[in-house]
């Protein structure tokens, strides 16, 4: 069957956005040849730095014809409704039908030419496209991600004649901008379009551009007996830079490697794109880089080498410069003054008050953690100067990392240099936890000052909106607190809503790692507000429920519940204890026995916060729960016998409800 | 047409001239208002807007007063050259317009890496943007590239291009020299005499950094950065044969901004009043931008 290939090809697409447009071309593609009616056998896109391609596989050369039967007015209706549904269909009153009184059209519509739809599809999926950023140029209303320089469309080997904006459609495109020969190519279908892209020195595919990347610069590496620092990030980018990628090794200042290993890679990948490559024998950066030039130059890439490395010397030099004034001495006091001048938010202040209250919050926080007060302050206190620094200024994402450099160069304590290193983490889910206590400190009383400013000023995630990062944050203090087993109380930092917010996340936590989020609702009805018990709970109550005692006494709670809670409605529930009536069935008399033995070991379990074990004291509570179901009816006629009865299952419910709220468990 | 590869800095610039002249472009003079960068150029600023086509090239000094380093960094300047190239509208093939003006300075484009690297610019205090690149030569950025999307808070329409090439950057890669200073600013075989960029700058830029840094008198500067402000509704309330004087006043913006830039680099404007202060210019610029639009279109 039929093939279509098409081809935009545009000024340089920025890097970032080609993998979203090849999936957009592709939905969009998909979208459209379906609502024609057409099922593609197969279909793939492209996306490259200066073209988007498409290509659909076994498309018919025409739609179907198609037969469609439209109701219109009953024959009865006075003759406007008729003329409207004739004006509406095209149609004269001796073509309509008359069935069962109404009148019919049959409207036949001829399948159209599949040339013609891809024409329109076509245009539709060009002024319809939706880059993060768009453009008009010269004279044009076109929009595009830069100004677009042909359209190749070929249809069954033929061109698909049309026009986007004057932009005439054709079955040429173009190569390498200077490897290529220059001139444009002819391609009629995907394989002459792949054949002649390959012999104008284009890699169509991404994933192919990405192999050959690290083909060839693990060759590189190989070859000098070095190693690739892997960086998928940066792969992604260079790939979506380069239609023919060459890597090319090229070599740095020795003298430069004295610098932290991390302003070096990333001086070299923000600025110049390049992978940092480290020696095997010691684990350290290696004085060269590799980067991904779009050529394969005559002379082997000697002048692309020579250009990149001066050109990182120079930006190695002024991060040199950017270290060297930033260790000079009695910098930290320098920078905390400018963080006066430095808005952290309109209604929050400036950032030297958020220090203030990050380093009063960590004061605070220290003794629950295991470290010293005063540390614990002093390093918050510290903890954000590196933001005046130089260095931070050019590199932002070094944040927190120089500081635990400067703070050591200027000879403060390791663990206080430790903990202004540490005090952003963790940033993500794949990030460490810190675990020394004086970085816990800090690095709890940094988020939750996050949290509870930005709740106070009413700037809580909503949707898939959370400009503050909110959501990271209390993730954050919920993982700290949680791998360190640290045992607070979160009321001491946080009001109810935000306590809810935490919850929320802990849900969120807890479901991913497969705790049912019902059983999260249960146990933080209780009013805890320690994580560590709350989870510890969790988990027994998740234990607890996958055995056959646990699933029955479930059942047996919610049967009383429901009982107690229809009761209720009739009238105020008898108060009091059960007593042990004489003459009162033995199933009542043996539940009463079981709940009395069962109280006091409950209440030590849960004091010694062993909530596996007070499950298993609930367990014993099972056998007489289902006996006295089946052969009591708690409506006696004798109002006492059916006071105590109540009183029996409310006793129950309560000692139940001590080890989480039941009712909030679904089954 | 020099048919040799440039020896010199000022070899580079005249053969930037002819080849953007053999284009079809007016090469203009520099404006004689200092200026943070060409595009603000009236040439740019005020010719990308209007219906009217318009292709010029022009070599501006720029003026960065903070950027000043008391002649002692090889790279950074305050006071630098900018070439400009404006297209309007933009031709389709001005990319391979402008690869040929870096083959007319002799980069073999097919032994260097020529790159086209996304970066959408924007000049907030002018209320302008456009997308585009940088071009990366071997790793360094040799020309910034933009399609004018917007000048003035206006559409700009048809879409102006634009070239700006920073000069020095640009010799010191072709002429392989580390050193700004080093640069041969006249032919080394002139028989007159040969001088670098730093028997011209090298003064110049301790002076200009010390000025900079410490001499200006920030109230002077505060108080003309207010007249000229005064200024702009002034001129701009002012008529000449029916039209406002919107070039006046538009220079009036120009010496306000670069006033700001001197306070600036005094550390005379806090943080929080940054802001403010672009707000203000962006303002006066805006108002010369819509009036400028208003006399082009009378005028079409």
């Amino acid at each position: 069957m039929p093939q279509l290939l098409l081809e935009i090809f545009s000024e340089e697409i920025p890097a970032r956005m080609q993998a979203g447009a090849a999936r957009d071309l592709e939905r969009m593609a998909r979208e459209r040849l379906a609502e024609a009616g057409f099922l593609p056998e197969a279909l793939k896109t492209f996306a490259g730095p200066r073209r988007l391609t498409l290509v659909v596989e076994g498309l018919p050369a025409a739609q179907g014809d198609r037969r469609e039967e439209v109701k219109g007015p009953r024959v009865s209706a006075p003759p406007q409704a008729l003329e409207g549904f004739l004006r509406k269909t095209g149609l004269t009153q001796d073509q309509l039908v008359e069935r069962d009184g109404i009148y019919v059209a049959v409207v036949e519509t001829q399948g159209r030419a599949t040339t013609q739809i891809v024409a329109e599809m076509v245009e539709q999926i060009v002024r319809g496209f939706s880059w993060p950023k768009s453009m008009t140029w010269g004279r044009g209303k076109l929009r595009w991600v830069r100004p677009i320089q042909r359209i190749l469309c070929v249809f069954d080997r033929e061109i698909v004649p049309f026009a986007i904006d004057g932009i005439e459609s054709g079955d040429q495109s173009e190569g390498h901008r200077f490897m290529g020969s220059g001139e444009p190519f002819r391609a009629r279908d995907f394989d002459d379009y792949r054949a002649g892209l390959l012999a104008h020195f284009v890699v169509l595919d991404v994933e192919e551009r990405k192999a050959r990347i690290l083909e060839g610069a693990k060759t590189l590496c190989f070859a000098r007996n070095l190693e690739l620092v892997a960086d998928d990030g940066l792969l992604d980018e260079v790939a979506g830079l380069a239609e023919w990628p060459t890597p090319v090794l090229g070599d740095m200042d020795p003298a430069f490697l004295d610098l932290p290993a991390e302003v070096i890679r990333t001086s070299m990948r923000t600025h110049q794109k390049y992978f940092a490559v480290r020696d095997p024998a010691t684990g350290g950066l290696a004085p060269h880089f590799i980067t991904i030039a779009n050529i394969a130059a005559a002379d082997g890439g000697a002048v692309i080498a020579a250009g990149n490395a001066k050109v990182l010397s120079a930006r190695l030099s002024d991060a040199r410069f950017f270290w060297d004034e930033d260790n000079l001495s009695g910098n930290f006091d320098g920078w905390l003054e400018k963080l006066n001048g430095v808005t952290f938010h309109a209604k929050l202040g400036t950032m030297a008050q958020r220090v203030a209250r990050i380093a009063a919050l960590a004061r605070e926080i220290a003794p629950l953690v295991g470290a010293d007060r005063d540390q614990a302050e002093k390093a918050a206190r510290l903890a954000k100067a590196d933001l005046a620094s130089q260095m931070v200024g050019e590199f932002p994402e070094l944040q927190g990392l120089m500081g635990g450099y400067y703070a050591r160069a200027a000879g403060l304590d390791d663990a206080v240099a430790d903990a202004i290193r540490d005090h952003y983490k963790p940033q993500g889910p794949g990030d460490a936890v810190p675990t020394a206590p004086l970085s816990v400190a800090v690095a709890l009383a940094d988020k939750l000052d996050t949290l509870v400013g930005f709740f106070a000023i009413d700037e809580k995630p909503t949707g898939s909106r959370d400009p503050y990062a909110l959501r990271r944050a209390a993730l954050g203090v919920i993982r700290i607190v949680l791998e360190n087993g640290l045992r607070l109380s979160l009321a001491q930092f946080a009001d109810a809503e935000l306590i809810a917010f935490f919850a929320d996340r802990l849900k969120v936590t807890l479901k991913d790692q497969g705790k049912r989020h019902d059983l999260v609702d249960a146990v933080f009805a209780l009013g805890d507000d320690d994580l560590v018990r709350i989870v510890a709970r969790v988990e027994a109550l998740d234990g607890f429920l996958k055995t056959e005692d646990g699933a029955n006494l479930l059942a047996g709670y919610k049967r009383a519940a429901n009982i107690l809670k229809a009761e209720e409605k009739k009238g105020a529930l008898p108060t009091g204890a059960p007593t042990d009536l004489t003459g009162a069935p033995a199933e009542e008399t043996a539940l009463l026995a079981a709940l009395r033995a069962v109280e006091p070991r409950l209440a030590a379990a849960l004091a010694a916060e062993d909530f596996t074990g007070a499950m298993r004291e609930l367990a014993a509570l099972r056998g007489p729960v289902d006996a006295f179901f089946e052969k009591v009816l708690v409506n006696a006629d004798v109002a006492a016998e059916r006071d105590n009865r109540l009183r029996l299952l409310a006793a129950v419910r309560d000692a139940m409800g001590q080890v989480a709220d039941f009712a909030l468990v679904a089954g | 047409m020099p048919s040799a590869k440039p020896k010199s800095f000022q070899s580079l610039i005249l053969t930037l001239h002819d080849y953007w002249s053999a284009q079809g472009c007016v090469i203009l003079q520099p404006h004689d208002v200092e200026v943070g960068a060409g595009t603000l150029h009236p040439a740019t600023v005020l010719r990308a807007l209007g219906p009217k086509p318009w292709n010029a090239a022009y070599v501006q000094p720029s003026r960065r007063p903070g950027d000043g380093r008391y002649g002692e960094n090889p790279n950074r300047l305050q006071h630098y050259y900018q070439y400009q190239v404006i297209l309007k509208p933009n031709p389709p093939n001005m990319q391979a317009l402008y690869l040929g003006s870096l083959e007319a300075i002799g980069l073999d484009l097919r032994l260097h890496d020529i790159r086209f690297v996304e970066d959408d610019w924007e000049n907030p205090t002018v209320g302008a943007w456009g997308l585009g690149w940088e071009v990366w030569c071997d790793g360094m950025e040799v020309s910034q590239y933009t399609y004018f999307q917007q000048v003035g808070g206006l559409d700009v329409f048809p879409v102006a291009g634009e070239l700006t090439y920073g000069l020095e950057r640009l010799a010191m890669y072709v002429f392989g020299v580390d050193n700004v200073y080093d640069l041969p600013f006249n032919d080394p075989d002139a028989p007159l005499g040969h001088l670098t960029y730093g028997d011209v700058f090298l003064e110049n830029e301790r002076q200009h950094s010390e000025a900079n840094f410490h001499g200006y008198d920030v109230a002077v500067l505060k108080s003309q950065f207010e007249d000229m402000e005064r200024q702009v509704p002034l001129m701009l309330a002012r008529q000449y044969q029916g039209k406002a004087l919107v070039l006046p006043a538009y220079d009036m913006v120009l010496k306000a901004s670069h006033l700001f830039n001197l306070m600036n680099a005094r550390g005379a404007i806090a943080v929080a009043e940054r802001a403010s202060y672009i707000g203000r210019i962006r303002d006066l610029c805006k108002l010369c931008a819509s009036e400028w639009v208003a006399q082009q279109e009378d005028a079409a």
